[in-house]
């Protein structure tokens, strides 16, 4: 096959998914929605039975998904002969992929189909926004991304990107559970998500697991500036903000471990701390300027 | 001592144990987050000189304030130094001492459980005996100890080594970049293909040294530029591949050996490694005065404007009566339109064009004061001709002299860098990596046990809170059952 092929596979492939994420998408909002009693007896309690096909449809539909895109991005890597990881579209189509990984991976061992709902929401706005406004015909590498490093360093930015954006989405759901539980009782349909103490280990789980991961990303990146830009730290602006959201994280997990922190406070944090990751990926990309920022995006 | 000098003292202790607790260094390390946004929002000196420049023609007024605050200097400024060095200490401060207390307690017993294990965590009572859980817990390599009717048991000391062990490396990674600082240098030397570069200060466009670098330690090693080669996507004319021929030896005596140089691929020699940084093309050019006498040959470095390399430069003839200077561009593909007037369309040389205009006057090289090689200031002069030669082709200017456009050759921008410290960056980057994750993964908890009568309460507790410690005791409490 030519390169050509290759990307149009590779569109293809990502379209299709789109597509299939969708379908999942409006099935896990229907299981969201039925799996509720509304007769007066029970009222607010959950029949998971109702919907357990529904249920299980959504997750095989996602899991089709996932691979539809895995594949995808393989063959927009094999399209331009190289990983896929040389501007915002291939980042952001590898990013989706990770998370939705990490989402399938945790939901082997936490019962996560609750989370179903907000994360093929995610996904779907990563894949359109790629899509509509990222998107960039397949092309070489410029020399400076022409390295070993980039295998190593993307991929351990992608990973940790993912988990931090899974982590991030159980933090919020504890903060708007925690709202409602607050104001009275939780609303019927929200009694089947889990506990607030199971959201508030999960989310601090995710972020201890994938924090050496994204300390090893900035100094693989540091190792590989060191190459490339002749100095291992240059305070480039997405350098600065990966640091940030390091100390962040940092500061995050030894609230939590020294302080004892937990609960409202952490889950708190542990937004604020995502969302410099995010800030560092839309702002500084797209407004801002540095070394990073490759190919116009 | 008298009494204020009591209070000075205390004061200063006071200070000191502020400034180690483990809340202030928290502090610090957000307020060092916090200091460092600014410098990713306004253009850098250090970084993007040329985008510092624009801001001050663009916001004079608030430039100048936010230049009084270090906005434009932010990494380098005393404030920022200030949060960097305070949290220096009080990382030394906080670590060291615990390091010396943990060194010492390394192979202590647990301590005695609390007198009363009511509301501990994991709390319960089962039937037993303690000599069965003693059996248990060392069987699973806790540390116990025993008295007549108690055991305190405690496993994964390796924790708080990995604890430990990460904030040493992270001192190890501030000694490494406070030394680079100190005692490396960092210059830059544009060359022109053919030509050679001895390493010696005069040889520098600009050098930067640390405070204690001598110059004469600069290794004298001899670059040779023999071959630059860019390849260009033909469709986005984005940069494939630079590649810089050069034959190099240690000094300016040993013979010269071959050797590549990619965008990736540095040269190295000892602790000093050599950059290719950017590329970019010198007009070879040749001017004459009147009666046709050689006043300047040679090959004028451009500065590259865009990525197709539309190029500024300035050739400058100090010796002729009056001083001439050309303002110039230089365009490898040449191509015009509208709006933008002669631009160049392609990075490489298509269609080679050197256009230019002609002044006469005073060039003003003579004050003293340093002046950029690509700028003309033209407040002293008289314009006197504008042309576009190809090359090959001539102009007369006037009844003054003529110029020739020979050909071109490319430059390369070579960025020479000393940096000794990085090994230890390094190093301690592994290292912290490595405690951290011990520091996360290894369960640290504890088991106590207390008679009660004929039954036995057990209770726990897991010090980072990780999970697994109620498995282990419903383990301890089924094979103490039995």
């Amino acid at each position: 096959m030519t390169k050509e092929n290759w990307a149009y596979l590779s569109n293809d492939l990502i379209y299709i998914s789109l597509f299939l994420f969708t379908i999942a998408f409006l099935a896990f909002a229907y299981e969201t929605a039925f799996s509720v009693r509304t007769d007066d007896s029970q009222r607010g309690s959950l029949d998971r039975t109702k919907t357990l096909r529904v249920s299980k449809f959504a997750t095989r539909i996602y899991g089709i998904a996932t691979i539809f895109l895995g594949v995808g991005v393989f063959a927009r890597g094999f399209s331009a002969e190289r990983v896929p990881w040389g501007n915002m579209y291939e980042f952001s189509i590898t990013g989706a992929l990770t998370f939705s990984i990490a989402f399938m991976l945790a939901g082997r061992k936490y019962d996560l189909r609750w989370l179903g709902l907000p994360i093929s929401v995610l996904v779907l706005l990563i894949l359109g926004t790629a899509i509509t406004l990222l998107y960039r015909p397949s092309a070489p590498l410029v020399p400076a991304l022409r390295s070993t490093w980039l295998v190593v360093h993307v991929s351990a930015a992608i990973i940790s990107g993912g988990v931090f954006l899974l982590s991030n989405t159980v933090a919020g759901t504890y903060l708007w559970l925690d709202r409602m539980e607050r104001k009275g009782e939780r609303k019927s349909w929200a009694k089947r998500l889990p506990t607030l103490e199971t959201l508030d280990q999960l989310s601090y789980r995710l972020v201890a697991f994938v924090f050496p991961l994204w300390t090893f990303a900035i100094i693989a990146g540091a190792i590989w500036a060191e190459a490339a830009w002749g100095r291992y730290w240059g305070w480039d602006p997405k350098e600065t903000w990966a640091f940030i959201t390091w100390i962040l994280y940092a500061a995050y997990l030894h609230a939590r471990v020294t302080a004892g922190w937990k609960g409202r406070k952490a889950a708190w944090l542990c937004l604020l701390a995502g969302s410099t990751y995010l800030f560092n990926y839309v702002y500084i990309n797209v407004w801002g300027t540095g070394r990073h920022t490759y190919s116009g995006l | 001592m008298s009494t204020s000098d009591l209070r000075g003292v205390s004061l200063l202790r006071y200070l000191w144990r502020q400034l180690t607790s483990m809340r202030n260094a928290l502090i610090l390390l957000l307020l060092l987050g916090i200091a460092s946004i600014p410098g990713s929002l306004f253009p850098q000196r250090t970084a993007s000189p040329l985008k510092v420049r624009e801001y001050f023609e663009n916001n004079p007024n608030s430039a100048a304030w936010m230049d009084r605050l270090y906005l434009f200097d932010v990494y380098g400024s005393p404030w920022f130094s200030a949060i960097y060095i305070l949290l220096f200490i009080s990382l030394i401060g906080c670590v060291l001492p615990r390091t010396w207390h943990y060194a010492r307690e390394i192979a202590a017993k647990p301590v005695l459980p609390p007198s009363s294990l009511d509301g501990a965590e994991h709390y319960q009572t089962y039937e037993g005996t303690l000599d069965s859980a003693e059996g248990w817990l060392r069987a699973h390599r806790f540390r116990v100890t025993r008295t007549s009717d108690a055991i305190s048991a405690e496993k994964g000391y390796l924790r708080e080594t990995g604890n430990l062990l990460f904030h040493l490396s992270l001192i190890v990674v501030l000694v490494g970049i406070a030394s680079s600082s100190i005692f490396g240098m960092r210059g830059e030397a544009i060359i022109n293909v053919g030509e050679r570069f001895i390493n010696t200060p005069t040889s520098y466009d600009n050098l930067a040294t640390g405070r204690f670098f001598q110059l004469r330690n600069l290794p004298p090693f001899v670059i040779q530029a023999r071959n630059f080669v860019a390849q260009y996507d033909p469709e986005t004319r984005a940069p494939i591949d630079y590649t810089l021929d050069v034959k190099v030896s240690e000094s300016i005596d040993k013979p010269l050996t071959n050797r590549v140089v990619k965008v990736n691929d540095p040269l190295t020699f000892g602790s000093t490694r050599v950059y290719l940084q950017a590329n970019g093309y010198s007009p070879l050019v040749t001017v004459r005065d009147k009666s046709g006498v050689v006043k300047f040959e040679g090959a004028v470095p451009f500065l590259p404007q865009d990525s197709n390399l539309s190029s500024i430069g300035a050739i400058k003839v100090p010796d002729m009566q009056p001083q001439i200077g050309f303002v110039a561009s230089f365009l490898p593909t040449a191509a015009r339109d509208e709006i933008r007037g002669g631009f160049s369309s392609y990075p490489e040389l298509l269609d080679p064009q050197l256009l230019f205009s002609v002044w006469r006057g005073d060039l003003k090289m003579d004050k003293g004061i340093p002046q950029s090689v690509y700028r003309i200031d033209t407040s002293h002069m008289e314009r006197i001709g504008l042309k576009s030669l190809r090359i090959g082709e001539s102009y007369q200017f006037g009844e003054v002299g003529s110029i020739t456009f020979n050909g071109v050759i490319p430059w390369v921008n070579l960025q020479i860098v000393k940096d000794p410290g990085k090994q230890y960056a390094l190093m301690g980057s592994i290292l912290a990596i490595i405690g951290l994750m011990i520091s996360l993964f290894i369960r640290s908890r504890r088991i106590w046990l207390r008679k009660d009568g004929d039954r036995l309460v057990v209770a726990g507790l897991a010090l980072n809170r990780l999970p697994g410690l109620e498995e282990e005791i419903a383990e301890l409490v089924k094979v103490g059952k039995q």
